[in-house]
């Protein structure tokens, strides 16, 4: 709960441009701060989203709200447009019709990744997405919240604070030892660690954790488990998992998520002892 | 990271992104290009074993002018990714823009005696077209060169990028540019020469182009040129800016998640190709005499990229290193087994897209067992890179200072 207040204090002044432009592209104003205002304490929000690929409605009239400092977890059969979900809330994918706002007045709907990125919300993808010809220390320098206009990039130094972040980053997520080894040589469990850590870089207030823990071993899971609760609070999560006994770790609410819309909602007892929840994926 | 605590000099860190020793090679080749060539060329008699011919200067300093075109292409398909199979464009471009200030300088000299440039004269013009104004100054064309092709680029670019269009698309397109482009030039009415381009020059900045003291000068300032293009480069890959541009050709979804816009750094790096590959054709053209529509064939373009296949994608020193073995090459067989050539460029390809797919210089650091498992690393890059001893040696006195 003070972990929860001290997010809203340290949330800023409420915005006072709910009609912040999001389709700029100059190279000036691209990244025009856009202050999230959490003032209700949800920090996302979707509302009746349709999203349909050919006829397939991946998604069908989903509304969901996540509350600031809250940690979700979202399950459902393949298919259940968990994907596409992320896809509306990243950007990726426009909606065809609903709502999605992050805070109280950004609209997600009407901004691009790098400027969705931007404004705090991280995703992790389901397979790791590092850089893999660049060194464990590399992909965290780029992921660090800082101006990522081309001219700064082209200027930029690496100063001692950054530093820093980025060698209590390495100490999160175990790397240290591997700090100048190539991505690409690092085990898939590190792999994702590592996008982990990238996440982190980019202090986000919304992480978006698409099935975080595949591949990993029960140790590492279960570290990421305990990362992930201590995160909780100073940020909002979302996680998408198959893995129960990762879902029963977290503890948080549970949202299950079938044929595109929401099925049922609740504590993992409560959801596990829902007749339709067994119906559609539990008991199979 | 809002401002650094120690503000470097932006040209002391110019000066960093070269070693020790890449900066006694530069060093080398400069005091060879700009003291000895000189001297061997304008003081040596032509008996004396030592004397560069003619010959030798216009063949190297045409060279040299490829080099830059190599590096330029090596920046945005090396570093970025991006295969550009247009190139040929905008080197072309850079000598047409600066060839209309040299046809000015002819003056009354042409064949006709006419203040109008020969061709126009031909074509019974009475005036210069609009677009010819003020090309009778030096430092307009100078202007021109480094402008014009990189407008161009940066428009053609901002559409492409933005379209997200990428891969064998994106090379497809740049082909048909450059050969709409051809097209256009081949016309007489387009106000360039048509077919025969801009040739006969007589005179650069007053003094005689074909004088050996000239070519002296344009050999040493394409050297110049290509030292400059070699250190930019070099910053450039080293910089944060180069680390993001490999991010986005390896992982371009991955770079916009995190919040960086891949169309401006894909747009930075390719009209700063296109501007040098622009510097790289004005200095050629009065070098070799002549430009005309056949410098955007796209078969030219398609040597660039061969250059730096042959060097090594992603190393700059390999553009160089292809730019000249190719040429030499080419120079050696156009004379001695000119119907082979073409086959013999394509085997080229084909063996160093097989056998060395890090070119030349691939094959280099495999001997030198120094090779390292990331195709695109450079040690001397990574020399560059922030090291974490440094950092975690740091931390104990800050520590906690973090969120």
């Amino acid at each position: 709960m003070n972990a929860m207040n001290a997010m809203n204090a340290s949330a800023g002044p409420v915005s006072e441009n709910p009609d912040w432009d999001s389709g700029t592209a100059e190279l000036g104003h691209m990244f025009k701060p856009g202050e999230l205002d959490l003032s209700h304490k949800v920090v996302l929000y979707l509302e009746e989203i349709t999203v349909s690929f050919d006829g397939f409605r991946a998604l069908n009239k989903l509304s969901l709200t996540i509350d600031a400092g809250e940690l979700r977890c979202i399950i459902g059969p393949n298919g259940a447009g968990k994907t596409t979900m992320m896809d509306v809330i990243t950007g990726k994918t426009r909606p065809d019709d609903g709502k999605a706002f992050f805070g109280q007045t950004l609209d997600l709907t009407r901004l691009s990744e790098p400027e969705i990125a931007h404004l705090g919300i991280g995703r992790k993808f389901q397979k790791p997405t590092i850089f893999e010809n660049h060194t464990v220390f590399e992909n965290l320098e780029l992921a660090m919240k800082t101006d990522k206009r081309v001219w700064r990039s082209l200027l930029a130094l690496l100063d001692s604070a950054a530093g820093d972040r980025i060698a209590e980053t390495l100490r999160t997520i175990r790397l240290t030892a591997h700090a100048d080894r190539l991505a690409g040589l690092l085990s898939h469990g590190q792999k994702q660690w590592l996008e982990i850590g990238m996440l982190l870089m980019q202090e986000p207030k919304l992480l978006l954790l698409d099935e975080p823990v595949a591949g990993m071993t029960d140790e590492e899971s279960e570290r990421t488990g305990e990362l992930f609760l201590t995160l909780a609070g100073k940020h909002s999560l979302v996680v998408v998992e198959h893995d129960m006994a990762f879902v029963k770790q977290l503890g948080g609410k549970v949202t299950v998520l079938h044929e595109g819309s929401v099925l049922a909602e609740g504590a993992l007892e409560e959801v596990q002892a829902d007749a339709r929840v067994i119906e559609v994926y539990l008991g199979r | 990271m809002s401002s650094s605590p120690a503000r470097t000099p932006f040209i002391v860190r110019l000066g960093r992104s070269f070693d020790a020793r890449s900066w006694l090679l530069v060093g080398l080749f400069a005091a060879f290009a700009l003291i000895a060539v000189p001297i061997m060329h304008l003081l040596l008699p032509p008996e004396n074993p030592l004397h560069l011919s003619t010959y030798f200067i216009t063949l190297t300093g045409k060279i040299l002018c490829y080099a830059i075109v190599a590096v330029a292409m090596d920046l945005i398909w090396g570093y970025g990714g991006i295969l550009s199979l247009g190139h040929g464009l905008f080197f072309a471009l850079g000598g047409y823009t600066f060839g209309m200030y040299l046809m000015r300088e002819i003056g009354r000299d042409g064949s006709y005696q006419s203040d109008l440039p020969d061709f126009m004269v031909f074509l019974d013009w009475k005036e210069l077209p609009w677009f010819w104004t003020g090309s009778e100054h030096f430092l307009w064309a100078v202007l021109l060169v480094l402008i014009v092709p990189a407008l161009i680029a940066f428009i053609f670019g901002y559409f492409a990028f933005r379209s997200r269009i990428k891969g064998v698309y994106f090379s497809i397109i740049t082909q048909a540019l450059t050969y709409a482009a051809m097209l256009l030039f081949f016309r007489n009415e387009t106000g360039f020469g048509g077919n025969n381009g801009f040739t006969d020059f007589k005179r650069i900045l007053g003094y005689s182009i074909t004088a050996p003291e000239t070519r002296v000068v344009l050999f040493g300032l394409s050297a110049l040129a290509l030292i400059g293009t070699l250190l930019l480069a070099r910053y450039l890959v080293s910089s944060k800016f180069g680390r993001v541009l490999t991010a986005i050709r390896d992982a371009e979804s991955r770079v916009m998640f995190i919040g960086y816009n891949p169309l401006w750094y894909k747009l930075f790096v390719w009209t700063l190709s296109a501007m040098l590959c622009a510097i790289a054709g004005a200095l050629y053209v009065p070098q070799v005499g002549i430009i005309n529509p056949s410098e955007m064939a796209v078969a030219n373009s398609i040597e660039i990229a061969i250059w730096v296949a042959v060097g090594g994608r992603g190393t700059l020193i390999g553009a160089v290193i292809g730019a000249f073995i190719v040429n030499l090459a080419k120079s050696w067989f156009t004379v001695s087994f000119p119907e082979y050539w073409l086959f013999f460029l394509g085997t080229l390809f084909i063996v160093s897209t097989l056998w060395l797919p890090q070119g030349v210089v691939g094959l280099y650091r495999r001997l030198r067992g120094r090779q390292t498992s990331a195709p695109d690393s450079e040690p001397a890059a990574a020399a560059q890179g922030p090291s974490v001893t440094t950092v975690a040696a740091a931390t104990p006195v800050t520590k906690g200072a973090g969120a």
